[in-house]
């Protein structure tokens, strides 16, 4: 019982960093249509991004909780600009083109930073120093003592901030309006005066910016980052966005918390060596039992 | 209007080059290094400062002549299509004097160990691009997947090689069989997904035999990999300096002085001779039923469906003879390796050999081949930069697909038509 409490908290802080992953994914998908490869690398630099922030204010002596929030805005901006330019550069031009195109193009740009992150940051692992430390301890009398660390906690916390606000800009503002518009029809909301290309561009920003902050957190719960971790977690988060419906927001943080905690339980109990083989079953079970996922609308196919 | 113009792109610029800062300025600038086991942080503001410079020049000048192309619009003229339309003029002689060429390579003056090491890896990739080309060009099926069956056949030949002993001509068919199953076992559950779905399926079969791989250690020594896979022999004579006792050699049998050249210049025509018989039956089958089914399938799958073809069935025989290519390109690299493990079936093989096909021009079998030629030549060429020729190779890929998105050769003809001008 301890032992399955202990794996929820950490299956359910493991699914937020691939819940904010996959919304960047399922925004992209809802409204171009597209799989974005290469989320999963903007994912990898935003973590990069922290790792020098927080090896940066580590000099300094500014207090813990100002540290965090300069890191994660920073991480937020810089990766919103690796978002931006790479819908901007390897995308935009083909909107028009064949199904195949911005795919394989999406897979030559996760090459691309890849091996530009390991060109620039050399190849060896990064490991940071703990930055939150500490958390309580529950059943003390017990031979398994269930750890809730404050770093989870922080975690969990700042994915339903983000979350609330995210929802907030998705339902309340313009933008949100305008986004939902083109995910309906593209042509039809361009007549109606809406600027696309900047909504597209905005759905590329927000979803990059919630991907660093997934980054952030990474680096700071597993301490240990490389260039290659945007492939695995891209293709989890993936997976995630599929479980919750592609297209669903509310879906992809959804899939994100069920994938995090289908992993963690499948390395708990099962075996550790085989985790990541977890998520590719669960991603081909759904999609060849229920290709619509959770919260999905289902897609018809026209003549 | 020239000073208006020039103006923009000055704003232009100045905005990319704070959007270059942003971006290279934290990545490049501020390179982490670990000192004394504590990670570090060592600027290099002058490499960052070029690049952005660079970019923002680079885009100074891409704004004027874009300008000045916009009123050159309509005299549209590719090279592409011009080499398209010199190889379908003169595709058969094209084809001949390349298939000569290949077969004199090795004898030529600069044909030395380098030259024939990076001819035998094209014709590898050149044989997967044709194999893969049979799943993506002729039935449409975007498999990012393919380096699995590739790693089916290397395990299985090798696996049968050391532990029965058996010969490459006999475990060659072997292992292209147990990739083609493989295939069939794999393209089952997936056969109902569309396009980028069925890309993400396969990429995840892909990896999960890697995983398998990796950690079935009794079977496949694990990340060890196997060593000690047999060479292969010229039909029973092997090519060894000092043989065992009483066993005849490749140079003794000839009467030829020993020389390592002579086994790399039989590996090369293996390859050549697989590769161009994976060429052969593509060629063939497009002209069958299930060939025409399949390019029919990758147009049309509900006119097909309407017209009485079974898709599953296409699919499925595409997907294993696709991948039974794959397994004979598998042994072949098992058998010139003599070493394999995990690392070589990573998913960067997978985007090559698809990069290979989408950038050829899916469908065209001349296009494989030139992009094979441009995509490795252009790692080649980058290998003294180590950690910038994948950097080089995916920003490739970005360009062709932004320039000529249906690949080099971007002609899409039927195999079949109905009339000489149909």
């Amino acid at each position: 019982m301890e032992y399955f409490l202990q794996q929820l908290i950490n299956g359910l802080t493991l699914g937020s960093v691939y819940g904010l992953i996959a919304i960047g994914y399922t925004m992209v998908y809802g409204i171009i249509g597209m799989i974005n490869f290469a989320h999963g690398d903007i994912f990898m630099v935003g973590a990069f991004v922290a790792l020098i922030a927080f090896i940066l204010f580590a000099l300094t002596s500014i207090a813990l909780p100002i540290i965090l929030i300069l890191v994660l805005l920073i991480a937020m901006v810089f990766t919103a600009c690796y978002g931006w330019t790479v819908e901007k550069l390897a995308y935009k031009p083909l909107r028009k083109s064949f199904r195949l195109a911005p795919l394989i193009s999406a897979l030559g740009m996760s090459i691309v930073l890849q091996n530009y992150v390991q060109a620039a940051q050399g190849a060896r692992i990064k490991t940071l120093q703990p930055v939150i430390q500490g958390g309580f301890n529950f059943f003390k009398d017990s031979s398994f003592v269930v750890t809730l660390s404050y770093l989870q906690i922080f975690i969990v916390l700042v994915t339903i901030v983000l979350m609330a606000v995210f929802t907030l800009l998705i339902t309340r503002t313009a933008l949100g309006r305008a986004q939902r518009a083109c995910e309906q029809d593209r042509t039809m909301t361009a007549l109606m005066g809406i600027n696309v290309d900047r909504t597209i561009s905005m759905t590329f920003i927000i979803g990059s910016s919630l991907a660093s902050v997934a980054g952030v957190m990474f680096v700071m719960y597993y301490g240990v980052i490389d260039f290659y971790i945007g492939f695995l977690a891209g293709i989890k988060a993936f997976t995630a966005a599929v479980l919750g419906g592609i297209g669903s927001i509310p879906g992809a943080m959804l899939g994100g918390l069920l994938i995090g905690l289908i992993e963690t339980f499948w390395s708990g109990y099962i075996s550790i060596e085989y985790k990541d083989i977890a998520a590719f079953t669960t991603l081909v079970i759904v999609l060849i039992f229920f290709p619509t996922g959770f919260l999905g609308k289902p897609d018809i196919e026209k003549v | 209007m020239g000073k208006d113009l020039i103006q923009k792109s000055v704003k232009d610029s100045l905005f990319t080059g704070i959007i270059a800062l942003a971006l290279f300025g934290p990545i490049v600038g501020l390179r982490t290094v670990a000192k004394n086991e504590v990670l570090v942080v060592e600027p290099k503001w002058l490499v960052v400062l070029l690049i952005v410079i660079f970019c923002a020049v680079g885009r100074f000048f891409i704004n004027i002549y874009t300008f000045k192309k916009e009123q050159r619009r309509g005299e549209s003229s590719s090279l592409g299509k011009a080499i398209a339309h010199f190889l379908d003029e003169k595709g058969a002689q094209i084809a001949i004097g390349a298939i000569a060429f290949s077969i004199i390579f090795p004898f030529m003056p600069f044909a030395d160990r380098y030259w024939m090491d990076i001819a035998i890896m094209m014709m590898t990739y050149i044989m997967l691009g044709w194999g893969l080309n049979i799943v993506i060009g002729l039935a449409g099926l975007l498999d990012l997947g393919y380096v699995a069956f590739y790693a089916v056949g290397a395990y299985s030949y090798a696996l049968f090689a050391i532990h029965f002993g058996w010969s490459f001509w006999i475990c060659l068919p072997i292992a292209g069989l147990f990739a083609g199953m493989f295939g069939i076992l794999l393209g089952f559950p997936v056969l109902r997904l569309r396009g980028d779905y069925l890309a993400i399926v396969t990429l995840a079969f892909g990896e999960m035999i890697r995983i398998l791989l990796l950690n079935w250690y009794e079977l496949t020594k694990g990340p060890d990999g196997l060593t000690g896979i047999p060479r292969p022999s010229f039909f029973g004579l092997p090519f060894k300096r000092y043989p065992d006792e009483g066993v005849e050699t490749f140079h003794t049998f000839f009467g030829l002085e020993y020389d390592p050249m002579q086994r790399i210049i039989f590996l090369y025509y293996l390859i050549l001779i697989l590769a161009l018989i994976t060429n052969a039956f593509t060629i063939k089958i497009r002209k069958l039923p299930v060939g025409r089914a399949w390019e029919a399938l990758r147009e049309d799958e509900i006119a097909c469906k309407s017209l009485g073809v079974n898709p599953r069935n296409t699919k499925l025989t595409a997907f294993a003879v696709g991948a039974m290519f794959g397994g004979f390109a598998g042994s072949f690299f098992a058998t010139r390796q003599a070493f394999i493990s995990p690392e070589s079936f990573t998913f960067i093989e997978s985007a090559i050999i698809v990069a290979i096909v989408v950038l050829g021009g899916m469908g065209s079998q001349t296009g494989v081949v030139l992009s094979t030629i441009f995509l490795i030549g252009l790692i080649e060429v980058f290998r003294d930069f180590e950690s910038y020729r994948m950097v080089a190779f995916g920003g490739a890929m970005v360009l062709i697909m932004i320039f000529r998105p249906r690949g080099i050769l971007a002609k899409r003809k039927p195999t079949i038509t109905m009339g000489k001008h149909g």
